[in-house]
């Protein structure tokens, strides 16, 4: 039996459920505003409502007028900030979508630790003088400056 | 068949069938995510849909519970049996499980029948079964906080208090049908009334704002207003208390929306009283929210609850002063409320809801605690069940140091000890068991104010032995101090 029909035809399906694939992911993309999580607007965090009590605190701290969510909470190499927007967006997605997350929203050890590089890479010419040389065990900024992000926790 | 996967376009098929299932399994993710999308966005844009019109006759909390599902399923899970270390909503009956209390309260109703309180769904029909209430009569005031009473009020009001039927005289009719439902007797009264609290009790039901309804706190936190006691909590009354005092304090317009989330609450979990003649109920903080300064006030219109069948001092019997221990807590004291910890924020899909599944806060600590507590949860209950311990331990030795009184004095009785010997024995027993049932009867453990209460339960432990000091002076030729 010669099936050099039936794939051609499967190929052309294939095809047109391929453009259909794209034309639904791309409307998604969209509808999702997908291509904000690719800027630095704070706007985009709150796409999804789950962070409105952090960005509404954050419109009301001390940084509000001089870092963005991302200055604080995305690495800063060439390459890291896409890895860092990559990996945290798949867990937002996946926390989302099942609704299966703690709460309150708690930051998880490694978004914790970029967090504190990101305090010092500011803040470096004042906590120079200060020893912290194992992050791991020492007690980070935000331990004692816990407001200056998200303003007083009420 | 072997000859299909043989053939090149036997494999082509093959490998084009499974591209296919790929894209097409890809492509319904795809929508199935873009449909979980489009209703999160849906659910965050309309927080509420209405579907029944709702008004002050709206008793149902099932007609309320069509325009807000989310609230109305969690309202109903307060019928959940849970306990924690020290609490809990089991009816089990006290008397047996801690039998100090049934020498404590002998002679009054709590004596009979003292079972744990349940969750906010029983409150009516647990009332209509407690032998306290069928063994003894009790007056139609009880209705006030075990049923959705306002509206009952209302009617009542209009036809036997003859107040006009119209929303200019909401007000009037309700207070003059609380005047006249709290003389009534329980049985009478409680025909009145269908629901436990209900919605209306703490919402206007066209704005949906936080609103007091029942009179007995209207009128309390008024007095509490003219006590001139500090109130840095409720910064709305000092600030009443710097105007001009041309109207009474009305907590429905002058408290913040913060303060609402307490002063819901304290509609009832409150200390209260049925004034004579005709069981009016009546807020006792004329004087202050402090056990000494509610005392103060008992004492100077000659209250008491019952004479002690043992002892017979004229003992008080102390309700469930939750708002009054809140009051003189840390927690308070920082502006957090009943509902912070009580009714947390829960998250249903994209919106946020208070749970109006009220209990006890150990049984969410993630909700109720790590808002503000950034400390893992295991920590929290640790240090929670820190300062129920203590005060557990605190409240046994207030309990056999009372009993030890009242044993003290019934042995005394026995030797014929006048009444003038004892009168201040007797005092000392009224003094020790208010101070311990404040503490025994309120629904913390101490936590609402832990150093509060440790310091009422060694007020009451001193005027216990004081007490037994007394005793031991009579006939032993010293006179009484």
């Amino acid at each position: 039996m010669d099936y050099t029909r039936t794939a051609r035809w499967m190929s052309v399906f294939a095809v047109v459920l391929l453009g259909i694939g794209i034309g639904a992911g791309a409307y998604t993309l969209v509808y999702a505003r997908g291509a904000s999580y690719l800027l630095d607007d704070p706007q985009a965090c709150v796409n999804c409502h789950v962070m409105r009590e952090q960005f509404d605190g954050w419109e009301k701290s001390s940084h509000h007028a001089v870092a963005t969510c991302n200055d604080c909470h995305v690495a800063h190499g060439p390459v890291s900030k896409w890895l860092t927007k990559a990996e945290n967006g798949f867990h937002h997605s996946v926390a989302f979508t099942f609704q299966n997350f703690h709460e309150p929203i708690q930051i998880r050890e490694s978004s914790s630790l970029l967090l504190q590089s990101n305090c010092v890479r500011c803040h470096a010419d004042i906590t120079d003088a200060i020893t912290w040389n194992h992050p791991k065990t020492r007690d980070r900024c935000v331990r004692c400056h816990d407001s200056v992000g998200h303003g007083p926790s009420r | 068949m072997s000859g299909f996967f043989s053939s090149t376009a036997g494999r082509r098929l093959v490998l084009y069938g499974l591209v296919v299932l790929v894209l097409a399994l890809g492509t319904a993710g795809v929508l199935l995510l873009l449909e979980n999308i489009s209703q999160r966005k849906y659910e965050a844009r309309q927080v509420f849909f209405r579907v029944v019109e709702l008004n002050e006759d709206t008793e149902d909390p099932a007609v309320w519970g069509k325009n807000f599902p989310n609230q109305y399923d969690t309202y109903l899970r307060t019928v959940d049996t849970v306990r924690t270390k020290y609490g809990g909503s089991e009816a089990f009956q006290k008397l047996d499980a801690f039998p100090v209390w049934r020498e404590l309260f002998r002679g009054y109703a709590f004596g009979i029948d003292y079972r744990e309180d349940r969750g906010h769904a029983y409150m009516l029909s647990d009332q209509r079964q407690t032998e306290r209430v069928t063994k003894k009569p009790q007056p139609g005031a009880c209705v006030q906080c075990h049923a959705s009473v306002i509206p009952a009020y209302r009617k009542v009001g209009v036809s036997q208090g003859g107040v006009p039927d119209d929303d200019a005289h909401r007000a009037d009719a309700i207070m003059a049908g609380f005047e006249l439902v709290n003389a009534m007797p329980y049985s009478e009264a409680t025909q009145l009334v269908k629901h436990p609290v209900t919605c209306l009790d703490c919402h206007n039901p066209a704005t949906m704002q936080l609103r007091v309804t029942r009179p007995g706190f209207l009128v309390g936190i008024q007095r509490l207003a003219e006590s001139g006691v500090s109130l840095p909590h409720l910064p709305s009354i000092e600030r009443w208390r710097r105007g001009d005092r041309s109207k009474p304090y009305d907590a429905n317009t002058l408290a913040s929306h913060q303060e609402m989330r307490a002063f819901v609450c304290g509609q009832c979990h409150v200390e209260y009283y049925f004034k004579p003649p005709n069981t009016q109920l009546t807020y006792p903080w004329h004087n202050g929210l402090r056990v000494e300064q509610i005392e103060a006030y008992y004492d100077s219109v000659g209250w008491k609850d019952w004479t002690h069948a043992t002892s017979g001092a004229p003992v008080l019997k102390a309700q469930h002063p939750e708002f009054e221990t809140w009051s003189q807590g840390i927690h308070a004291r920082a502006g957090v409320t009943c509902a912070d910890c009580h009714m947390p924020y829960v998250r249903v899909g994209a919106v946020k809801i208070s749970d109006h599944q009220v209990r006890s806060p150990l049984l969410g600590i993630n909700r109720a605690c790590q808002g503000c507590h950034r400390a893992p949860e295991t920590e929290l209950l640790a240090r929670a069940i820190t300062i129920q311990d203590r005060t557990s331990a605190l409240m046994t030795r207030a309990e056999n140091a009372t009993l030890a009184l009242v044993l003290a004095i019934r042995a005394a009785q026995e030797r014929g000890a006048s009444d003038e010997q004892l009168t201040k024995p007797r005092d000392m027993h009224r003094k020790a068991q208010w101070r311990l049932d404040f503490v025994a009867a309120e629904n913390s453990m101490g936590f609402h104010a832990d150093q509060e209460t440790a310091r009422i339960l060694a007020e009451a432990i001193d005027y216990a032995r004081q007490g037994e000091t007394e005793v031991a002076r009579i006939g032993s030729g010293r006179a009484p101090r």
